[in-house]
């Protein structure tokens, strides 16, 4: 077990290594010189070379590789001229409403689709299963801010039912906060409820047709523990995984989520980044995200062992 | 009988999908003849009217008129899709059938792929649309960019099966080149797979071109898309919400249509996953 996780460990370091490259060089994806784009026209050729030598763009280009990827490592990312901090504690001061709000859509999420994909399955073809169906696929199909812009309109402009937008920090107030997080994280955990409903019909249509839910019928127990006790607990093995692979989505979404309802998260700090082209802010938040997701779905590829003994890492 | 039916269902609902995405490409394909009024023309003395006669949709701040506005904004929100569709398969495939081909080089491609799969994909986008400035052709090039790994990996998983078959084997004993072989006898069976990811990938790229506009990240605002409708008017959800909820009727139903259409094709692509899946 302590094996395979340092193992996949291992194999986690050349994916990091892209995910730091790629970073690094997205800076100079831009047309002209990043510097002058990023002071704008009115910079003196002394704030330039003061930049330049601030972000290192003044040495040789392995140079900078090599020093970005020890920095890197050492958890440094960068240091952002507009908000006058490094880049981490900018990020670090604004993860809070991101993580309420990716943990309760995943929530949201969770609580919607994996009861409607086991109805639709159970009730296989009836109106139940067309209709959790359905639902699924505008769920897919429906722009996450346009669905955000209207819920704000029917539930908190109409209905007055919650804050229009803003946030409330946890230590000011816990009601407060999952108060103004409630309407984000419906809009947000929607899409990703599709998902996982999807999946887990699909997977529930497999175990009920295995033998050993005929035994469990047969041994006489009752349909709700043959469901729940027996077909759903192996049906989560396949909806674990596109739980992992829907937090990308959500981690992603969240930037969405957050502008629409002015959440001061990170996919706030990372848009107004990209507006006034702090650089450095976004490549920080983008090996941040990246490295949160690859290691969030290394976690629920160890969890798989303790949930499937069957499953052998050799 | 059952199961008879539940086919046809599926059939019906591939059908719809079908009609829907042909609809709005027809209405793409023929946008200045549809749309009543000229999509830019501002009429300021007509702004924030409702939807009625004259302007079915209604008309926005600056009076123009929403209806010919979503037409037209079919147009760059199709054509931005399919552009990105055409790129991203293109690429995929190529990278895919190359790595599935060659084991040397499926090392160092799909290491990168699996680096780009490592970012969320709309966090990725909009990392790239800021180093390469907004704009449309930026657009295509960073989503298309963001699709890639999808159908590399896909379409690999096909060629590392095919590559085994007795009639590839067979042409490489005949001295066929690689390149030959991968295009006239590989590639047919990759075919169907590309096709299925191509219209699921249209479905995304048209929701992230929304997207990105909508944050100000994606198309300049003159423009109109689908996205860049929503996003000017949104200052006016409270006094004009027919400026934003049309155009998002128009996302959520091409969108919908697509991937009814990526559905019903997966099920025609795989029978035994559409058994599986009952």
């Amino acid at each position: 077990m302590t094996g395979y996780v340092v193992r996949r460990l291992i194999a986690l370091l050349p994916v990091l290594l892209i995910v730091a490259t790629a970073g690094f060089f997205l800076i100079y994806l831009t047309p002209g010189d990043p510097a002058a784009v990023m002071l704008g026209p009115d910079a003196t050729i002394d704030d330039l070379n003061n930049l330049r030598t601030i972000m290192g763009l003044d040495r040789p280009l392995l140079v900078q590789l090599v020093r970005s990827y020890s920095r890197t490592l050492r958890g440094d990312l960068g240091y952002s001229i507009f908000l006058q901090r490094p880049v981490l504690n900018a990020i670090v001061e604004r993860v809070e409403p991101t993580f309420l709000l990716t943990t309760l859509a995943l929530a949201v999420a969770v609580a919607i689709g994996l009861p409607a994909g086991v109805a639709a399955a159970v009730r296989r073809n009836t109106w139940v299963d067309q209709a959790a169906m359905g639902v699924a696929l505008f769920g897919v199909s429906v722009p996450g801010f346009w669905l955000g812009l209207n819920l704000i309109l029917i539930f908190s402009v109409s209905l007055e039912l919650f804050p229009v937008a803003g946030y409330v920090p946890l230590e000011q107030s816990v009601v407060g906060a999952i108060q103004s997080l409630i309407l984000p994280a419906v809009t947000l955990g929607f899409g990703a409820s599709a998902l996982i409903a999807r999946m887990t019909r699909s997977s529930m249509l497999e175990e009920l047709g295995q033998d050993y839910v005929r035994t469990a019928r047969a041994k006489g127990n009752q349909e709700r523990r043959v469901i729940v006790g027996h077909a759903l607990r192996n049906a989560l093995i396949p909806t674990i995984t596109v739980i992992g692979l829907a937090l990308g989505g959500l981690l992603a979404g969240a930037v969405v989520t957050e502008t629409v309802f002015a959440l001061p998260g990170v996919g706030r700090l990372v848009i107004s980044s990209v507006l006034r082209r702090d650089y450095p802010v976004v490549q920080g938040v983008l090996m941040f995200v990246a490295a949160v997701y690859v290691m969030v779905n290394l976690l629920i590829d160890v969890v798989y062992v303790f949930l499937d003994p069957r499953v052998k890492y050799a | 009988m059952r199961e008879a039916r539940r086919a046809l269902g599926r059939s019906r609902s591939t059908l719809v999908g079908g009609l829907i995405v042909l609809a709005m490409v027809l209405i793409a394909l023929f946008a200045s003849l549809l749309s009543p009024y000229d999509p830019q023309d501002i009429q300021v003395p007509q702004r924030l009217l409702g939807p009625g006669r004259a302007h079915p949709f209604g008309t926005d701040n600056l009076g123009r008129d929403i209806f010919s506005r979503v037409i037209h904004g079919a147009r760059v929100s199709l054509l931005v899709g399919s552009l990105i569709v055409v790129c991203a398969t293109g690429a995929g495939a190529t990278i895919g059938l190359i790595a599935g081909y060659d084991n040397r080089m499926d090392r160092v491609l799909m290491r990168i792929m699996d680096g780009l799969m490592a970012f969320p994909t709309t966090l990725l986008a909009i990392a790239l649309m800021a180093a390469l400035g907004a704009r449309l052709s930026n657009v295509i090039i960073a989503l298309s960019i963001v699709f890639t790994p999808r159908v590399a990996r896909i379409v690999r998983s096909v060629t590392l099966v095919v590559r085994e078959l007795d009639y590839v084997q067979a042409a490489q004993a005949l001295g066929a080149a690689d390149a030959r072989i991968l295009a006239r006898h590989v590639l047919p069976n990759c075919l169907a797979p590309i096709i299925v990811q191509a219209t699921f990938i249209f479905a995304d790229s048209v929701l992230a071109e929304a997207a990105l506009s909508f944050l100000g990240v994606g198309l300049p605002p003159y423009i109109p898309s689908w996205g860049t409708i929503i996003t000017a008017g949104r200052t006016f959800m409270l006094t004009a919400p027919w400026i934003t909820v049309f155009p998002g009727v128009a996302i959520l139903l091409s969108v919908l249509g697509l991937n009814l259409l990526g559905d019903g094709l997966r099920d025609l692509a795989d029978p035994r996953l559409r058994d599986r899946l009952g």
